[in-house]
């Protein structure tokens, strides 16, 4: 053992431990059972429910072994008549106002209490008197609670102190009037909320979707991986009868710890949608007919087998497996279809030849946490990838300074410099910070961004900001809002200068999977592992506006799911053929659609996620498909054999997972690309505004969308205001302001935000009210509705 | 988030209590504002002789804390007062615990009931007196039965004696 190490006994076993170190961290390592309440191995020791009493030689009265620090040579027991008999007496003042209503408790089961009283309970209680009653809260759709079962742990006030990073509940009053809550009816809003029902270790706050739904012993946990942002957060699906009942996190320190985000745990929910598709279909002169999987896919191949390959274009939602992504790009290359493109948000792909071949985070999320400086770049990971900002928070909570530079102020969890700039200034703004770290290192200024250069100044401000990003481990993040910024090449370029400048790291907030569909080619410049291409087909932009496209296939791919969508609702009702492959369809893409293709969820099918660190994390299947719907993967095989094309014989995932990494083992991730030859520079157009359209946290992908308890939790769709533009304009709050882009327009009402910069509107992006709307982060008419 | 996030804007501290504030905060290093919390509440109490929501987010913002934060301290003390029916000018406290009762304490209290004709827990309608429901001995068996208003101790209490108290007050 190293010195670091102080040896001492527990139940006459000898054990090493860090001086200092709690009592209970070295007994659960060792394995030695500890009753608990209020101690989590991630949470502040608070050492109020006094279950974990122990033994400790020469200290008078029993202590509690989460706030015991340990001394070299002590003596515990755990187990001794002493320890018991102080852990049955606290166990008896728990269950003195505990009411016992396990029968009708979701928590039962999987109580800790119920558990724990089965070791340390009495069968009888000598309390005669009035237990007390606490009225329940109302916390919002996401949390249920019954406020009377609280045995005041504190782990839900700590969870949202320590780790979300706001503090909603608290306990309030005292003494016997103490209650758990949030003092004012208030709907708990963070990402992470969720979690305090796991922390719970009785059965006041347990989850709402999924209440009264099943019992947990008739429960089967399933291990799967979430499929909604680009951590890849480790998952158990709880099914029963054959119906997924609810979501938990799966621990794995190196990714989501013992988290999920509340995307992730109730997303579930989607699955029950009405708009599920259980059957193939057809539309004949305008009218849906229910066909066999069999004439559905001749009829596809029919179509797919006489087009010429430059009327088609292949678009793939991001949410997609490795697997889904490879067979999608094989098959259409297959048939020498180049128009394939998956980075649906994306608009500026003007430096996509110089990119790197995948867009990952440069490091593992460990290392993140273990940053000195992190710049954001066009990035709100408290909402994109939230436990990915749990890192970044980690890191700020260490002492790291965090910059951000985005088009709005956003409301993060940490302390922060942000700048905030319209979007078109976004670019300008980064050019001072590149300027002054070029200037500092005494670099010369490369050619491709001399004119843009040569246009800024650089202020005392910016070599501030630079200066707090001089660190020794200091990393730079492009986000989804750099990502779908319409100059992201301009941005890119100007990043990777300021990395190569100061020494930084550079990395990426990809979308979902997009990491599997870049590096298993669902590009039209790029094959799979960034192979050249022969012919480069158009990018999603482009064959959305091309003339020639008269055939659109769309996998995992919706309307919301756009940068666009206006412009893809005009391209779809343009073009003869739009074949679908997705779970769900709404009636608009009944309406778009002419054949329809039931295919699965992350969790009917089998399939693996690439996650921003690089990290590879395969699923099985955990409930069959509904209906006729079909695993994607088989689906596309299907199709492959039916096209009569080379090598598409695959028995399972395994098989497909092997050629794709066969494929990929000489694939180095890198994030430095090399830099453009020139800059595309959008232009501000006279009489309009700038919208702000980040995607809102709960519309990122067609499961999210249609999960009713998230969907509740996101308010209805608005304008978002600058006091002083409200007033310019004449409109006061919640006055109905008229948004147009290009030809249609969309009335919201408005409300007054200081976050807004002067000159733009907050309208997010992926909901029903911005589908009338076209680019998320360009010009905008606003008037007085 | 803090409570600036939610803050309803119309209502403000007055100048007299943000100085107060500043007093308090004056005291302490400057990244603990927390500090200042239970002078903050004082001066809120004194102003406005109870502690409203809206007024308990102002605190917040001031301080910087979350909201909760301050709902948990006002909520743990009894010196605050966190329903408005205790909004009087004056918090009348009848001891009730041994000693008093001892020596009369449920007369007093009958007395002061009926002369002000209003029950425990109850403001009379011209807000000028709380009666307040006091539950713990207040330290002055020595002169019992006695009577807290405001911050000033009474002792020895006959009917009459409270009566030219209450009388003698504004």
């Amino acid at each position: 053992m190293s010195e670091d190490f102080v040896s001492f006994e527990v139940n006459g076993q000898t054990l090493q431990a860090r001086p200092g170190s709690m009592l209970i961290a070295a007994t659960d390592a060792a394995g030695i059972t500890v009753p608990r309440f209020c101690y989590h191995k991630k949470l502040s020791v608070a050492a109020n429910c006094r279950m974990c009493l122990v033994e400790v030689e020469r200290a008078p009265k029993p202590l509690p072994a989460c706030a015991t620090p340990i001394v070299a040579g002590m003596k515990v027991w755990t187990h001794s008549a002493k320890a018991r008999a102080a852990q049955q007496d606290v166990m008896e003042f728990l269950l003195i106002n505990h009411p016992l209503d396990c029968p009708i408790c979701d928590q039962g089961g999987e109580c800790e209490l119920q558990d724990l009283s089965l070791g340390f309970g009495n069968s009888s209680s000598e309390y005669v008197e009035i237990k007390r009653v606490v009225r329940d809260k109302d916390l919002g759709p996401l949390i249920e609670t019954a406020m009377t079962r609280c045995i005041h742990c504190t782990r839900c006030v700590r969870f949202g102190e320590e780790i979300a990073g706001m503090r909603e509940l608290g306990a309030t009053g005292r003494s016997q009037y103490t209650e758990i809550g949030t003092y004012v009816a208030k709907t708990v809003s963070s990402e992470l909320s969720g979690n305090v029902i796991d922390v719970c270790p009785v059965g006041a706050l347990t989850a709402k979707p999924s209440r009264y739904t099943a019992r947990p012993w008739e429960m089967r946990a399933y291990d799967s991986i979430a499929p909604h942002d680009c951590v890849g957060s480790n998952l158990h699906v709880h099914t029963a009868r054959g119906k997924v009942v609810r979501v938990v996190p799966r621990e794995n320190e190196a990714i989501n710890e013992c988290w999920i985000s509340d995307r992730d745990r109730f997303s579930y929910e989607g699955l029950k949608s009405q708009e599920r598709l259980l059957k193939p279909q057809i539309k004949r002169d305008g009218h849906w007919k229910e066909v066999s999987w069999q004439e559905a896919l001749d009829n596809v191949s029919g179509i797919l087998r006489k087009q010429l390959s430059f009327n088609v274009a292949a678009l793939a939602g991001p949410s997609s497996s490795a697997e889904e992504f490879f067979l999608f790009q094989k098959l259409m290359r297959g048939l020498n279809i180049t128009n394939i493109d998956h980075r649906l948000r994306q608009v500026d792909f003007s430096d996509q030849a110089v990119a790197p071949i995948a867009p990952s985070l440069g490091m593992s999320l460990v290392e993140l946490e273990q940053q000195q400086a992190i710049f954001l770049i066009g990035a709100y990971p408290r909402h994109d990838q939230p436990l990915l900002n749990h890192r970044i928070r980690k890191a700020s909570l260490a002492g790291a300074k965090i910059l951000a530079l985005n088009p709005r102020q956003f409301a993060f969890n940490y302390d922060l410099v942000q700048i905030v700039a319209t979007p078109l200034a976004m670019v300008d703004e980064l050019a001072v910070l590149v300027k002054a770290s070029l200037e500092a290192a005494d670099l010369a200024i490369p050619q491709v961004v001399a004119e843009l250069l040569a246009n800024v100044q650089v202020t005392e401000t910016a070599r501030a900001q630079l200066e707090q990003l001089k660190a020794e481990r200091a990393l730079i993040l492009l986000g989804q809002i750099a990502i779908q910024h319409p100059a992201f090449s301009s941005l890119r370029t100007l990043a990777s200068l300021l990395a190569q400048a100061t020494g930084a790291k550079l990395g990426y907030l990809p979308e979902a999977n997009s990491m599997a569909a870049h590096l298993a080619g669902v590009l039209p410049h790029r094959r799979i592992a960034g192979g050249a291409v022969t012919n480069e087909g158009l990018t999603v932009s482009g064959a959305l506006t091309d003339k020639n496209i008269s055939t659109l296939v769309l996998m995992n791919a919706e309307l919301d799911d756009f940068a666009s969508p206006q412009q893809a609702l005009k391209a779809f009702r343009a073009a003869k053929h739009v074949i679908v492959f997705a779970p769900f369809a709404d009636t608009l893409a009944r309406d778009y659609a002419t054949i329809l293709l039931p295919t699965s969820t992350f969790v009917e099918t089998a399939g693996s996620f690439i996650n921003a660190e690089g990290v590879w994390q395969s699923f099985q299947g955990v409930v069959t498909p509904p209906g006729e719907a079909r695993p994607l993967w088989k689906v596309l095989r299907v199709l492959g054999n039916a096209l009569n094309l080379p090598d598409f014989d695959y028995l399972d995932t395994n098989e497909i997972l092997a050629e794709l990494k066969l494929n990929l083992q000489a694939v180095k991730l890198s994030t430095l690309g090399t830099l453009p030859t020139r800059l595309s520079l959008p232009k501000p157009v006279a009489h309009t505004m700038q919208r702000i359209g980040e995607v809102a946290m709960y519309r990122t992908d067609a499961l999210v969308r249609r999960a009713k308890a998230l969907q509740a939790m996101t308010g209805s769709p608005v304008v978002r205001m600058h006091p002083l533009d409200m007033d310019h304009l004449g409109i006061s709050a919640k006055d109905l302001v008229r948004l147009g882009q290009g030809d249609s327009y969309v009335q919201l009402p408005a409300e007054m935000d200081e976050a807004i910069p002067v000159g733009c509107v907050g309208v997010q992006s992926g909901t029903e009210a911005a589908r009338a709307l076209g680019a998320a982060f360009g010009s905008i008419m606003v008037d007085k509705g | 988030m803090t409570a600036a996030d939610t803050l309803d804007k119309t209502v403000v501290l007055s100048a007299h209590e943000r100085a107060e504030i500043d007093g308090w905060l004056a005291r302490y290093p400057a990244d603990q504002r927390q500090s200042a919390l239970l002078g903050a509440l004082r001066a809120v109490m004194h102003a406005d002789h109870y502690l409203s929501v809206p007024k308990m987010d102002a605190v917040a913002a001031y301080l910087g804390l979350p909201a909760i934060a301050v709902y948990e301290v006002a909520s743990f003390y009894s010196m605050y007062e966190t329903n408005e029916a205790a909004a009087a000018r004056h918090s009348i406290s009848v001891c009730t615990n041994i000693s008093c009762m001892l020596n009369g304490a449920d007369e007093i209290l009958a007395h002061i009931e009926n002369k002000l004709g209003v029950s425990l827990g109850e403001s009379t309608p011209d807000r000028k007196f709380y009666l307040k429901r006091e539950e713990e001995c207040l330290a002055a068996c020595c002169g019992a039965p006695m009577m807290q208003v405001n911050h000033v101790y009474y002792t020895e209490l006959t009917p009459e004696k409270v009566d030219s108290i209450l009388d003698g007050l504004e």
